[in-house]
């Protein structure tokens, strides 16, 4: 799980600063994948470079005082400061992402579905290799948070959540193998009707 | 070497400044830090999902729940919360195998496998998944009849994925804690098997 000492103390940072309240989840993987020199990084250390930018956007230290190593400014008010005694629930409790359901699902159980072509300009969670794919929904997973809004500051913005399965040949033409099928979570504004 | 040796001291010493820097203006307990990183160290991991593919393999009723709500099914048995917050069971089957990956980061069932190893981050097995399943399982020593169907599971949402491994023959008598000691975390990923009766 971790190669070297630093690595479970730059993860435990991250949920500790997390229960701040300043940022919540989607902004953060959109902070590390955004890092300029992501690719010449490693796991954690994608994860420690993400954090200090969220904290550096989000007013709560400036690049000076984490170069220096030292507070120089007053802090600014948090949601919360993570307790020991607190962690277990916080845990525990998780942050569910579904939400109750204000419209009917647009898409049924077993119809074919094309994911949206255009990539995106923010943060989302439809992968480039099942963009412009047809495929048939499987799974209708109920109304949860969806990423691209709540990564932008733009609100929970729920939306219905469907498991849609491909066949390999869809996504990989003629260079797949035979008997396999990826499937994966969309939300529904990445699919149209096929 | 002797870069690679200081680069590694670059980290660590950034790492202490975030921590110092947080810690005097009290955004952190670093109390509360250190019971984090003995909760991922100690007390999450792969045994919690051992458990519960053992129940599921003893006790069909479970096995029905499992299938239909895996997070209340999962609760059970006092797994639950971050990272496992919607959880789906899917079950490995004469004809049918299941592999997961998270091919955008890293996504993992925390509450019932702990932290992901370091290959399912890697960018090499979220690449060729999905791609080639089953050349990335045979790296992994696995080798399925080519009649089986692969499924892949892309955790692209907020739902978390755990496989089912088949219980291995022979083990008709084996109590819980037993076939749970078969269950390993490679299996509960869908890039292992459960152990066979007397496999190390």
């Amino acid at each position: 799980m971790f190669h070297a000492t630093w690595e479970p103390r730059v993860h435990a940072l991250t949920i500790a600063l997390g229960a701040t309240g300043r940022w919540n989840l989607d902004m953060s993987r959109s902070a590390r994948e955004t890092l300029p020199d992501y690719l010449n990084l490693t796991y954690y250390e994608i994860w420690l470079h993400g954090l200090e930018k969220l904290l550096i956007e989000k007013g709560l230290v400036t690049s000076d005082e984490l170069s220096a190593g030292c507070a120089r400014l007053a802090p600014v008010p948090v949601g919360r400061v993570l307790k020991a005694d607190q962690v277990a629930a916080l845990l525990a409790k998780g942050t569910p992402t579904e939400r109750a359901s204000v419209t009917p699902a647009r898409f049924k159980l077993g119809q074919r579905v094309r994911t949206r072509r255009t990539p995106a300009e923010h943060h989302t969670r439809l992968p480039g290799y099942v963009r412009g794919k047809r495929g048939v929904i499987e799974r209708v997973l109920g109304v949860h948070v969806f990423a691209d809004s709540h990564a932008q500051g733009a609100g929970e913005d729920p939306q219905w959540l469907y498991t849609v399965v491909f066949d390999a040949a869809e996504l990989w033409g003629s260079e797949a193998k035979l008997g396999h099928s990826v499937s994966f979570d969309a939300w529904e504004p990445y699919l149209e009707a096929a | 070497m002797e870069e690679e040796h200081s680069e590694l001291s670059n980290v660590e010493r950034r790492v202490r400044a975030l921590e110092t820097v947080m810690t005097q203006k009290g955004y952190i307990d670093p109390a509360a830090l250190d019971v984090l990183i003995d909760t991922y160290q100690t007390k999450v991991g792969p045994r919690n999902g051992a458990r519960v593919v053992a129940r599921a393999w003893v006790d069909p009723a479970f096995r029905e729940r499992l299938l239909r709500d895996a997070t209340a099914a999962i609760a059970e048995l006092g797994y639950s919360g971050r990272q496992g917050e919607h959880m789906i069971a899917v079950a490995n089957a004469p004809g049918r195998h299941n592999v997961v990956v998270c091919t955008l980061c890293s996504c993992y069932p925390w509450p019932v496998l702990g932290l992901p190893p370091v290959w399912y981050k890697s960018a090499p097995y979220r690449s060729r998944v999905v791609r080639d399943p089953r050349g990335v399982l045979a790296e992994f020593g696995v080798t399925l009849p080519a009649s089986t169907e692969i499924r892949v599971w892309d955790s692209t949402a907020e739902v978390r994925y755990l496989v089912i491994p088949e219980r291995p023959t022979g083990t008709e008598g084996l109590s819980e804690e037993a076939l749970a000691a078969l269950v390993t975390r490679d299996s509960m990923i869908g890039t292992g098997l459960a152990r066979a009766v007397g496999e190390s």
